[in-house]
């Protein structure tokens, strides 16, 4: 029988350098914990000049929502949920690549995810963080969202655990919680590097604490690694559950449009797709700015696209799948949804919607706009866009063309929630450059894994 | 240098600093064989070999968060359990108050909560940390640790310990530099 070896040696196609050669442990640690130890670069003070511009948006629109309530928003009845459930969809979706990055292709050994992982990780929590907002803000009295948690209190009330509202405030804490931890612990090592390179006192109180004392001993490595590993495993599941859960909020409800069994997937892939986009925009910014194009290779942007376009297409499936339930399912209601929302009277949304994540992506199969940064970062602009479309799409162009005409209406923000919604991007990138500028964004201890004199080390037999 | 059991040793013992991770590893396997037990290596990264050549037992932090997670998600149903069956029931066109696959998403996540808490506590808690203060710091080399050096100390509280000896036997494993640590 004909095996592999008889067709002689299998020519592997050529891939680009994980980490660009010449490096050693020493030239990593240097290059990486310099981007920190460094003085403040003059475009820094700019860039988060304007994010904390965005962010004092952020604190009138938040001011104005407390003084004078959710009246200020576009939402009415039939569409009680606007742009604080979009954005906060959005925002959550986001995060969800972090996790991707630094859980799923931990375990499926992908090596080239070492230098993005801290820094998508990030972006999780920071994303996360401007998600949870929202449902708290849309509760109308922020004040008393503690009410969300099953706690004893005098009003003798419990949450409704058959809500998926109730699921939601479990997926998310949840998730927010362990990405922080998952993060937290990455860091440990390199806030210890950044305590022995700091130069200034302060700096090394300010390193040295949250480093807890970490020496790098063998002993403590051996359960670190245990630490890290099962962390990584308990943040799949996770990760895949949090959309799911978001998915939820919609499924399990009745209106046409959002009682469909395909959404938990559908979300699941839309948020990778999301999230990725959002990686590389700001990672190809980042990457020019502090020179570290070793690090962040051609191979990083080249799988970064390839898993934009193969989630990009499981959700463009999943567009496909609604038009195929509404005509299959012979339901009445379903069909008109579909009609409704290419020929109604959000039609341009939908359109905007198709253009940005079903047609541009498309150019990701061509190898020449994969490899040019110019255009990744042009068609992940589109993305971003086009997954704000879709959960637009699917919360008010649902919502306002229910079962009966006499309970329409049209949906639109008002200018308070583009406020609110700028301004969570300016939380966003406010607390993006502090990150950048204070901790290192690539893992410095598993950058020292993979350059050479670190492979050949542990690749050694070692006689028992 | 040599002194009784109970007596505090001078020094907390000595390191010896290794510029390659091979070295390292060859080194702690010969001390380990010399029968040193109270040994510790440090590297810039993890090593499975170190591990292996200290002679390491098997972690003990699966069975926490293995624990930490049958915790979290039996609290978790339980909570959800007595709140919606016992404390507040409520009778919604007669449903069932025990509406178990609703409660799954909450005891899901409540068992990743737990299990993801235990792993890190766990984890601070078998290293001993944080620990403001260790001798080996007090070897001003020992901050390339966290860089590109390899280092390996062996305490004076080992029996084996002899300061003269135990240098010399640092030195032979090519070494290129042996410390005292001050405690």
């Amino acid at each position: 029988m004909a095996t592999l070896d008889d067709f002689g040696p299998v020519e592997k196609p050529y891939k680009p350098p994980v980490v660009a050669p010449g490096h050693t442990p020493a030239t990593v640690t240097d290059k990486i914990s310099a981007v920190v130890l460094e003085r403040t670069p003059k475009w820094w003070y700019a860039a988060f000049g304007v994010s904390f511009f965005l962010l004092m948006i952020l604190m009138m629109a938040v001011t104005k929502l407390f003084l004078e309530g959710v009246g200020i928003w576009g939402i009415n009845q039939p569409s009680g949920w606007g742009f604080d459930i979009i954005n906060f969809v959005w925002w959550i979706g986001i995060g969800h690549a972090g996790t991707l990055i630094s859980a799923i292709l931990l375990l499926l050994r992908q090596e080239w995810r070492t230098s993005i992982n801290r820094f998508a990780e990030a972006m999780t929590l920071f994303a996360v963080a401007c998600a949870g907002m929202y449902p708290v803000l849309h509760t109308g009295r922020p004040w008393l969202a503690y009410w969300l948690l099953p706690y004893p209190n005098t009003m003798g009330l419990w949450p409704q655990f058959r809500s998926p509202l109730v699921w939601d405030v479990f997926a998310v804490s949840t998730y927010a919680t362990v990405s922080l931890l998952f993060w937290y612990v990455g860091l440990v090592p390199d806030l210890a590097t950044l305590r022995d390179r700091a130069k200034s006192k302060l700096a090394k109180i300010a390193y040295g604490v949250p480093a807890m004392g970490w020496r790098g001993s063998a002993h403590h490595w051996h359960n670190y690694e245990v630490a890290y590993l099962l962390l990584a495993g308990l943040s799949t599941p996770l990760v895949l559950s949090v959309h799911t859960v978001v998915s939820f909020d919609f499924a399990i409800g009745i209106i046409p449009g959002w009682h469909a069994t395909i959404f938990p997937p559908y979300f699941v892939a839309g948020a990778i797709y999301a999230g990725f986009a959002m990686v590389l925009t700001l990672a190809l910014p980042l990457r020019a700015v502090f020179g570290l194009q070793d690090f962040i290779t051609q191979r990083h942007l080249q799988n970064m696209a390839k898993v934009m376009l193969a989630t990009g297409l499981i959700v463009v499936y999943g567009y496909a799948m609604e038009f195929f339930f509404a005509w299959y399912s012979g339901n009445h209601y379903e069909a008109f949804m579909a009609v409704n929302r290419v020929l109604g009277p959000y039609k341009w949304h939908w359109l905007g919607l198709i253009i940005c994540n079903a047609v541009v992506p498309q150019l990701l199969w061509i190898r020449k706009f994969r490899s040019s940064t110019f255009w990744l970062f042009f068609v992940s602009m589109f993305i971003n866009v086009g997954m704000w479309l879709e959960r637009f799409i699917i919360i008010p162009v649902s919502l306002s063309r229910d079962f009966l005409p006499s309970s329409w209406g049209m949906y639109s923000g008002t200018i308070w929630d583009w406020a609110t919604f700028i301004g969570t991007m300016g939380l966003f990138l406010s607390l993006l450059f502090l990150f950048v500028r204070l901790l290192p964004m690539i893992s410095v201890f598993e950058m020292r894994t993979l350059v050479p004199d670190a492979q050949k080390a542990s690749s050694k037999e070692v006689a028992p | 240098m040599s002194s009784t059991p109970h007596a505090r040793p001078e020094i907390f013992g000595l390191m010896a600093e290794f510029h390659t991770a091979e070295e390292l590893i060859e080194a702690t396997q010969k001390v380990h064989a010399a029968g040193y037990h109270h040994v510790d290596a440090y590297t810039p990264y993890p090593i499975e070999e170190v591990s292996h050549a200290l002679h390491l037992k098997r972690s003990k932090l699966p069975m926490i968060v293995l624990g930490g997670g049958i915790t979290g998600g039996l609290a978790g149903y339980l909570l959800q359990y007595w709140s919606s069956v016992i404390e507040y029931p409520m009778n919604i066109g007669g449903r069932p108050f025990h509406s178990w696959p609703a409660f799954i998403v909450p005891t899901f996540e409540m068992t990743i909560l737990f299990a993801a808490l235990s792993a890190v506590l766990g984890m601070f808690a078998l290293n001993g940390l944080p620990e403001p203060y260790h001798p080996a710091f007090n070897v001003p080399r020992f901050a390339l640790a966290s860089r590109d050096r390899y280092f390996l100390l062996i305490e004076a509280r080992d029996p084996k310990f002899h300061a003269d000896e135990t240098r010399k036997l640092l030195l032979d494993l090519h070494a290129s530099e042996v410390s005292d640590v001050a405690h």
